[in-house]
């Protein structure tokens, strides 16, 4: 970018008029100051959006389980089961943090990238070659639909009322999500997003029954 | 075409318009230490970045801060009870990443959060995502988040 713009501030300097010039570097000065090495966070964010909510349905399941120890126990055993290896784990928090890499390659893209290697020669083009998939898994004990309804007077001397919930015995939720990383054949990062797509999610929360269900029978 | 004495002139402003605009970058000792982060001195970010709640529980505290994090769609990288730490990364056509931790106040009587983040390779120094953030956390909490002087 600023190799690009150096050469056309001096072609401009060899061609234009001396007070237009002046205008122009102290304006593009004045800009680079200003934006000197950062860019901004989007608002959005750390913003809880409707469609947030949308996921946490979408991502967490229910289960009925003795403890929150079996049922991480029968979600390692899924995460294993498609691939995943284990990165970090904490017991008292509930939490597993699971990643694989694995191809990205795919037909249509690649046709593409042939089409543009013909068309502007073979640096034009770029496929999806690897992708890292990341998953964090987490459970929390599940609160039943009859929460206590509290009242009470702040240090401020405000009246507050908020629903207590209450912990369900033998009940926990799970909330997996999932992330991914593709790097193109260049080893150049082409995309880094969250996978929001409900059928993952409903085929990982299908297997995580069944393997639940074992743990339950005690079959390994 | 210009004389001599203007294009000289000319080349002693583009020469100062190049220095201004690489000034605007850091050195290697600031980006380590980040010491001249929007001037603002580590006071007034730890006071952006730290909350304090009215709970002494600090396992629940931590779930629930996970919970806020996947709720804004963030992937846990780590979380450690003793230490009381989570870092977690949001990967949205940009990476943003965060650490929280919590500790007990002096008194025991409430839990201190303090959150960091980083927006691809910048660490982000604005209080208003902070702000977002502590209000996602304290409504899923049902506490008020104090400011901590």
């Amino acid at each position: 970018m600023k190799k690009a713009w150096f050469a056309t501030l001096l072609t401009t300097l060899l061609n234009s008029k001396l007070v237009a010039m002046k205008k122009l570097i102290a304006c593009t000065a004045i800009i680079g100051l200003l934006a000197g090495c950062a860019q901004p966070i989007p608002p959005e964010a750390l913003q809880f959006q409707p469609d947030n909510l949308e996921n946490r349905q979408l991502q967490s399941r229910k289960y009925d389980i003795k403890s929150e120890k079996e049922l991480l126990t029968a979600s390692n055993n899924v995460l294993q089961d498609m691939g995943f290896n284990l990165d970090e784990s904490n017991m008292p928090l509930g939490v597993i943090v699971a990643s694989k890499s694995r191809d990205a390659t795919e037909a249509g893209q690649v046709a593409g990238a042939i089409f543009m290697a013909f068309m502007f020669g073979a640096n034009a083009a770029s496929y999806d070659k690897v992708q890292k998939i990341r998953a964090s898994l987490v459970t929390k004990p599940a609160a039943t639909n009859n929460p206590i309804e509290v009242d009470v007077k702040t240090k401020s001397g405000k009246q507050v009322k908020f629903d207590q919930q209450v912990p369900m015995p033998n009940s926990y939720i799970v909330r997996v999500t999932f992330q991914r990383l593709v790097w193109n054949q260049k080893n150049v990062l082409t995309k880094i997003e969250g996978i929001n797509d409900p059928e993952i999610y409903q085929e990982f929360f299908d297997k995580l029954s069944k393997s639940v269900f074992l743990q339950a029978q005690n079959v390994n | 075409m210009l004389t001599k004495s203007n294009s000289a002139r000319l080349s002693l402003i583009a020469v100062v318009a190049a220095t201004l605009f690489l000034a605007g970058c850091q050195t290697m000792k600031e980006r380590v230490l980040d010491s001249s982060a929007d001037g603002q001195t580590s006071v007034q970010l730890r006071s952006i970045q730290t909350r304090s709640f009215d709970t002494s529980d600090k396992a629940k505290t931590m779930r629930t801060v996970i919970a806020t994090l996947q709720d804004l769609g963030f992937v846990v990288d780590k979380a450690d009870l003793d230490l009381g730490t989570v870092s977690a990364t949001k990967l949205n056509g940009y990476a943003l990443r965060m650490t929280v931790s919590v500790r007990p106040s002096e008194s025991g009587k409430s839990m201190i959060v303090r959150a960091n983040a980083q927006y691809n390779s910048t660490p982000v120094t604005d209080p208003k995502p902070y702000q977002d953030f502590f209000v996602s956390l304290q409504k899923s909490l049902f506490l008020t988040a104090n400011n901590v002087d």
